[in-house]
């Protein structure tokens, strides 16, 4: 049986980042690393990309082969772990062969959620999770006059608009009343739907899927509103869901996704879990929740890197923020923190929906809880610091209300320049 | 890693102008739109006060591992974060990772900027009239001096906080093996540079001279090996004690006669290895346990003398001051001393801070040896025969003395008359080598090289 020390399971963010922060402190030990996919490491963000054709496929590696040598890095691509012996501490390959491993790092990421839609296994769909599934739609795209993206969470809206930059006529179906429903409220999502309906994307909000029906090259949804819409390629974005299926039969607790404390730790002993797989403790809330962005990914990988190397720097998960950024037709949205409501809270909104721009900013106890712009600058990275240590605003605040960007950066530079 | 250049912020000096932000955005952009501008000026907490938002090229920079399209990486040869526009999708999460607004969002261009340093001349320090920003290329020092090698085995056991360790481990990797080292009794010798238990402590031939005849040794030794036709370095590492009291007399005779040594001197004020006594070089006012301080005593009563213009007047091939504070003076020095070494006699007076026996934390020996230089109680300059003395590092607006020996436990209990003296002999003192700086004649008087 092949023994490794640092067994990690998944190769894109967290598991490149818990590797970069093992080396830090240990150059010795052997790292394993399987995936299952064939290619080197990448990242799913960067599928939409490949689809339109911004990305040249051959230059979205985040490591080469150099790395994994310089790193001694053993990468077992196109490998799957179907099973683990947490007893024996023992991984089982969908190859038939076994690794035994001192450390384990579940970093194995999310999986398309197949949505529970009649009729949607009678047809033709995609997904866009992996660089296979960027190509096979790259390829649909060149016959596709209409395309349909059901879910109009990231990945699908990222989806339709590189779908319309191909050209495609495209329609954008969500069962929620407004876009990107996790980052965003009612007001701001709506000028994020008016940039699509501007470029010519028709946005079916409030809008269930209640049967696909086949429609010999195409398909036909009925909506719950009663009107039906037809497309020649359909993509399926309603959501991802923690790959755990591998860690079934094993003592490691899951709930949605693998339960893990604040150093990233499963109540398994030498078992760790990180990224979109883990479900860890909130910022705001005491209760654990899967983030499924990027910065989480490389936040908790470090942190698991850290603990399982036993780097004596180790500092706790100091919980997750929800946080994102999001590119749309030539616009860009920022969404740090939470949009929290209740007497401790201050919300300050300037809207100008002319030009495009809006900006709401919440306080809680005079101190930033969430602040959420489109097309307006402000440092996401600042803001995320000033949320996690709950600096204190009141000497500042009707500068930082009037200017958060210049405000934020002077505390930056009083705070940890 | 290698160390890098780097672009360096003195928030004291910033008057807010925002000449750099222009010439950035100039430098970047065909409008010059200050948006385009990757570096920003931000007013500070205080009215008046101005702080820095700019990429620091961080050493594990977060953004690098943020980037979904591996269109950020951290050059190795430059230690730049460099930006690739065909790879970058533009989705903002670099923004997420940097917590110090080095990598934004420019809305003109619809994509995110960043800090290139303009390849190595920076656009935004050539614009500073103020010195608030500046290119520190203090970096190849450590990467020239850390590719070669380290002469002193690991594990000198100096005291917690001492700069001596540095000076000793680095001079030695310049001066190279051919040289043979004499460590007579101080702080060198005492921290295992000698040897213990039967081994010699350095990877050179390495003797521990008695206080009174180090340079007489020296002599015969660096004679020896060149009626054998060998070329060496003969090198003193010596502390202020046994250069400037008891063993001045073979000092000064090496020098008069020319000896072909280099005599480095770390002057800590005292003999600290064995308690903490006063020397010549100690200076007036401070606490040493041979001049206490209690009911009647007050410290030192009489000033240091100054050792390294009393060496100038030896007709030497080359005297220099120096401080660990400031290295890449330092260096300089300690390159043109090991030539002179080679003609004649060579001095360097390294001036440097002693945590135990000045009484200041571990963490503060560079800072006091900043604080020595910015306010004048020590100067930085160095005299050859040819050029006679020259400042290497003239302070014009010197700090308040406050400043230097508030920094210190030796100093706490002085009082406003003997304040007054330090402040009155410090200006003696400038006096005296400007004047020398002034009319390089005059030095070359002194000196009797005129």
């Amino acid at each position: 049986m092949r023994h490794t020390h640092y067994l990690i399971v998944g190769a894109s963010h967290a598991a490149l980042s818990a590797i970069h922060a093992i080396r830090m402190t240990d150059a010795e030990h052997d790292i394993t690393m399987v995936c299952r996919d064939g290619a080197l490491p990448y990242s799913p963000t960067v599928l939409p990309y490949v689809v339109s054709g911004r990305s040249d496929p051959g230059s979205v590696f985040l490591r080469d082969e150099d790395w994994l040598r310089t790193s001694k890095v053993r990468f077992l691509s196109a490998h799957e772990v179907c099973r683990v012996d947490a007893a024996a501490s023992v991984a089982e390959l969908a190859s038939g062969e076994a690794i035994h491993y001192e450390k384990l790092l579940v970093a194995s990421g999310a999986a398309p959620v197949r949505p529970p839609i009649p009729g949607l296994d009678g047809v033709r769909y995609h997904v866009l999770r992996t660089l296979e599934d960027a190509f096979g739609l790259r390829k649909a795209l060149e016959r596709t006059e209409r395309a349909v993206v059901l879910g109009a969470g990231l990945i699908g809206m990222h989806a339709a608009e590189n779908l319309a930059h191909a050209r495609a006529s495209v329609t954008v179906v969500e069962r929620e009343a407004q876009v990107l429903p996790a980052y965003f409220d009612r007001e701001a999502a709506g000028l994020i739907e008016a940039a699509f309906v501007r470029a010519g994307v028709a946005m079916r909000t409030g809008c269930a899927v209640e049967r696909v029906h086949s429609d010999g090259e195409g398909f036909t949804l009925a909506l719950s509103d009663g009107s039906r819409v037809s497309g020649d390629l359909l993509l399926v974005g309603t959501g991802v869901v923690p790959v755990t299926g591998f860690l079934k039969g094993s003592p490691i607790e899951i709930d949605r996704g693998v339960l893990v404390d604040d150093q990233m730790r499963t109540n398994v002993g030498n078992v760790w879990a990180a990224g979109d797989v883990a479900q860890a403790r909130g910022f705001f809330t005491p209760a654990k929740i899967v983030s499924g962005i990027v910065p989480y990914a490389v936040e908790q990988g470090r942190i698991a890197g850290m603990a399982m190397s036993g780097d004596p720097g180790l500092r706790a998960f100091c919980g997750t923020v929800p946080l994102n950024t999001y590119a749309f037709f030539g616009n860009h949205a920022l969404s740090v923190g939470a949009d929290l409501s209740g007497e401790d809270c201050e919300v300050v909104r300037r809207v100008e929906p002319g030009e495009g721009r809006y900006l709401k900013i919440v306080l809680r106890n005079g101190r930033l809880a969430g602040i959420f712009g489109i097309n307006v600058e402000f440092d996401a990275g600042i803001m995320w610091e000033l949320i996690l240590r709950e600096i204190d605003l009141a000497a500042v605040k009707r500068r930082f209300l009037d200017d958060p960007q210049a405000t934020a950066r002077s505390l930056m530079s009083k705070h940890w320049r | 890693m290698p160390g890098y250049n780097t672009i360096s912020f003195r928030a004291d000096r910033c008057t807010g102008c925002a000449q750099c932000m222009d010439a950035c955005a100039q430098r970047h952009s065909e409008d010059g739109d200050r948006a385009h501008s990757r570096i920003h000026i931000v007013e500070g907490e205080r009215e008046g006060s101005w702080e820095l938002a700019m990429c620091r090229q961080c050493g594990d920079p977060q953004c690098v591992l943020e980037c979904p399209a591996a269109a950020l990486a951290k050059n190795a040869l430059t230690g730049v974060i460099d930006w690739s526009a065909e790879r970058c999708i533009g989705c903002l999460l670099c923004t997420v990772g940097c917590a110090y607004g080095g990598i934004v969002h420019d809305g003109l261009a619809g994509h995110v900027i960043k800090c290139d340093t303009c390849g190595g001349d920076p656009a935004c320090v050539r614009a500073c009239g103020e010195g608030a920003l500046r290119y520190l290329t203090s970096a190849r020092l450590y990467n020239e001096f850390g590719d070669r090698e380290d002469l002193f085995v690991p594990g000198l056991a100096g005291c917690q906080g001492c700069n001596t360790e540095l000076l000793m481990r680095h001079t030695l990797r310049r001066v190279g093996p051919q040289s043979v080292l004499a460590t007579p009794p101080g702080c060198v010798p005492g921290m295992g540079s000698v040897g213990y238990n039967g081994f010699t402590g350095s990877k050179v031939p390495v003797f521990h001279p008695l206080l009174t005849n180090t340079a007489s040794m020296l002599t015969g030794i660096k004679r020896h090996y060149k009626r054998e036709g060998r070329e060496i370095t003969a090198l003193a590492l010596a502390g202020d004690g046994g250069a400037a009291d008891v063993g001045f007399q073979s000092l000064s005779g090496a020098a008069e006669r020319g000896e072909e040594i280099l005599f480095i001197v770390i002057d800590n004020e005292g003999y600290m290895n064995t308690g903490m006594q006063r020397s010549g070089c100690t200076p007036y006012g401070a606490w040493t346990s041979t001049t206490p301080v209690g009911r009647e005593a007050h410290g030192k009563t009489q000033d240091a003398k100054n050792l390294p213009l009393i060496m100038v007047s030896h007709r030497c091939e080359y005297v220099a001051t120096a401080s660990t504070a400031f290295m890449e003076d330092y260096y300089a020095k300690l390159e043109r001393a090991i030539a002179a070494s080679k003609r004649g006699f060579a001095y360097l007076h390294v001036y440097s801070p002693c945590t135990t026996g000045w009484r200041f934390p571990a963490q503060k020996n560079i800072e006091v040896a900043r604080k020595a230089v910015e306010t004048n109680f020590v100067m930085l300059w160095e005299y050859t025969p040819e050029a006679g003395l020259r400042l290497t590092h003239p302070v014009d607006h010197p700090r308040p003395i406050a400043e230097y020996v508030e920094a210190q436990g030796k100093y706490r209990h002085l009082d406003e008359e003997q304040l007054a003296h330090i402040q009155r002999h410090i200006e003696e003192n400038v006096r005296l080598i400007r004047r020398f700086a002034e009319d390089p004649g005059v030095a070359r008087l002194l000196a009797g090289h005129a």
